[in-house]
């Protein structure tokens, strides 16, 4: 074993967990991708201008006392590393500098966060459209905001977010299109009453509204058949809303349909997950202390099920403090005075999921698109062609595999898995659940040869490419 | 595509070879912004039907964002950082394996 305990992320669960191990006396180690703390949601508020950091607002520069406290907690905190496998008896590798490495602790906790759901429309694919959530990070990391016209798509509280933001910046936002369905706010207003214990995020949403309205654009609601128009790059969306076909010119198209969570390393480790039917995604099924199906591999954040920044906060702290325990280094009673709570602090997070979760849910247009939608970005398999595959006899995404390469580009399929479970499901007539989802292996992104020659010559230690 | 906002702190600038043209752009940003800064809107052709993608998720999800970078090829433009004299090439189609490389 090299630490007691590996972290693996540097959004706000992973900077919690490693902050609170460290404290616990714990040998930490915090892996991530990036060159800077602070996962997407705080994406570098580490080097975030003042100007910048007034535009996105109070809740973005928490990330930065996140990040000072995992500067000084004394956890050893890796950048620029990519963990490409972890295995069954928790041994992690990681790729850094073009070297490659294993660590081995009793506990891990995997912080690996969300993924913007996909938006499949069809011209989805072209140049122009990306997510909401890629703006925010435009604006994040370099300040910048789309040239051009800008039309924001979709259901989500990130839409009307980005919209603000994006105002804010002086961008020029054609047009807010929503695309949740009728019924959705009368649906919604049965869990009201659960989401006023967190009010702030209420009044947060009614500022939001009052700003986007105030600014005037065109705003479309109940929007259906959406689909993006251009030869090389998008140039229009078009819909279906107030009863006829609208066009609206755009050089850029922001589609948000929500988060959820990013399940390529859970899915590598074969943990149990189960499908959530209000979120329409795979949950990690965990312990109240990220206690994962793997004995001694926890997960925090957004990772396990969509909760928000604030929760992750206390699921990385609940997680390293099952950790300390297992490992023997807290007793009963520190233990249950430290984690109350912090499991109090979560409980109140999660009072507004289920308003949000029905309130934003996505429309059939997204989770069922249609035949001619490419869902398989990578391989550029249509709707209509997994929707075939299951009628010829295809049980579940893996076998999409060798029907026609879906799923098997560079994205491993991160971006189609959730929809090609769903629609194989609707059309098999099972639930997700029963359908399953892509089997995945290591490596987690691909890494050159080099790093696995090395690494079979000389395991357990740090190897030059 | 992207332009930067007014009124924020100057950053020290790095030129790149985009296609052998050079780029002017802030130095540590990702080099997909920078790129989207620079006006570059497809960064590539599909191994598939050659259809122009650019950058979709800009977090190391979609895979669409591919460049060659000094040479390496299918690296993630949104997880790369620029550095003074990187040398980023477009792709078009699927890569071949170099065995000299």
């Amino acid at each position: 074993m090299t630490h007691d305990l590996i972290v693996i992320g540097a959004g706000p669960a992973g900077m919690s967990a490693a902050t609170t191990g460290a404290a616990l006396g714990l040998k930490t180690v915090l892996l991530d991708e990036q060159p800077r703390p602070g996962g997407q949601i705080y994406r570098d508020v580490t080097t975030a201008d003042p100007r910048l950091a007034a535009l996105l607002g109070p809740d973005y520069m928490r990330g930065a006392a996140l990040a000072q406290a995992l500067h000084r907690c004394g956890a050893d905190v890796r950048h620029d590393t990519l963990v490409w496998d972890v295995a069954p008896d928790l041994t992690v590798t990681g790729l850094r500098d073009g070297r490659s490495f294993q660590l081995r602790a009793p506990q891990i906790v995997a912080a690996t966060g969300a993924m913007e759901r996909a938006s499949p429309i069809p011209g989805w694919t072209l140049p122009g459209v990306m997510s909401a959530g890629a703006a925010q990070i435009a604006l994040k990391c370099a300040g910048a905001v789309p040239a051009g016209r800008i039309v924001l798509a979709g259901a989500g509280p990130l839409l009307l977010l980005v919209a603000c933001q994006l105002l804010a910046a002086g961008a020029t936002v054609a047009a807010v299109v929503e695309t949740a369905p009728a019924g959705r706010r009368l649906a919604a207003l049965r869990h009201l009453p659960s989401a006023l214990a967190a009010w702030p995020y209420l009044a947060k949403g009614m500022r939001m509204l009052r700003t986007v309205r105030a600014a005037g654009m065109p705003r479309f609601k109940q929007a259906s058949a959406l689909r993006v128009v251009g030869r090389l790059h998008a140039e229009a969306l078009e819909f279906s809303a107030d009863g006829r076909t609208q066009r609206v010119e755009a050089d850029t198209v922001l589609l948000h349909h929500g988060v959820v969570p990013n399940t390529q390393l859970s899915r590598l480790l074969r943990l149990d997950h189960v499908w959530d039917d209000s979120q329409l995604a795979w949950h990690v099924v965990t312990d109240a202390h990220g206690q994962t199906s793997l004995p001694g591999l926890r997960m925090a954040g957004d990772g396990i099920a969509i909760t928000g920044a604030r929760a992750a906060e206390a699921s990385g702290s609940l997680a390293a403090l099952g950790a300390a325990r297992a490992l023997g280094r807290l007793d009963a009673a520190a233990f249950a005075a430290r984690t109350a709570p912090l499991a109090r602090a979560l409980a109140v997070e999660r009072r507004i999921r289920p308003f949000l979760d029905t309130l934003y849910r996505p429309p059939r247009d997204i989770t069922a698109p249609a035949d001619e939608t490419i869902v398989c970005r990578c391989e550029e398999v249509s709707a209509g062609r997994v929707r075939e595959m299951a009628r010829l006899g295809c049980q579940g995404p893996n076998q999409t595999k060798f029907f026609s390469r879906c799923g098997m580009g560079p994205c491993q399929g991160r971006v189609c898995g959730g929809v090609v479970t769903q629609l194989l499901a609707a059309e098999l007539g099972k639930p997700p659940g029963a359908v399953g989802a892509y089997r995945v292996r290591a490596p987690l992104k691909p890494v050159p040869m080099g790093a696995l020659a090395a690494m079979a010559d000389h395991p357990g230690e740090e190897h030059a490419q | 595509m992207f332009r930067p906002i007014e009124g924020l702190a100057a950053r020290r600038m790095v030129t790149l070879r985009v296609e052998g043209r050079a780029v002017v752009v802030p130095e540590g940003q990702a080099l997909a912004l920078a790129l989207l800064q620079a006006g570059v809107e497809s960064f590539r052709e599909t191994p598939v039907s050659a259809a122009p993608r650019g950058p979709m998720c800009l977090m190391g999800v979609c895979f669409d964002c591919l460049v060659q970078v000094d040479g390496r090829p299918n690296v993630q433009a949104c997880m790369v950082h620029v550095r003074d004299g990187m040398q980023v090439q477009l792709q078009r189609g699927a890569r071949r394996a170099d065995p000299t490389a």
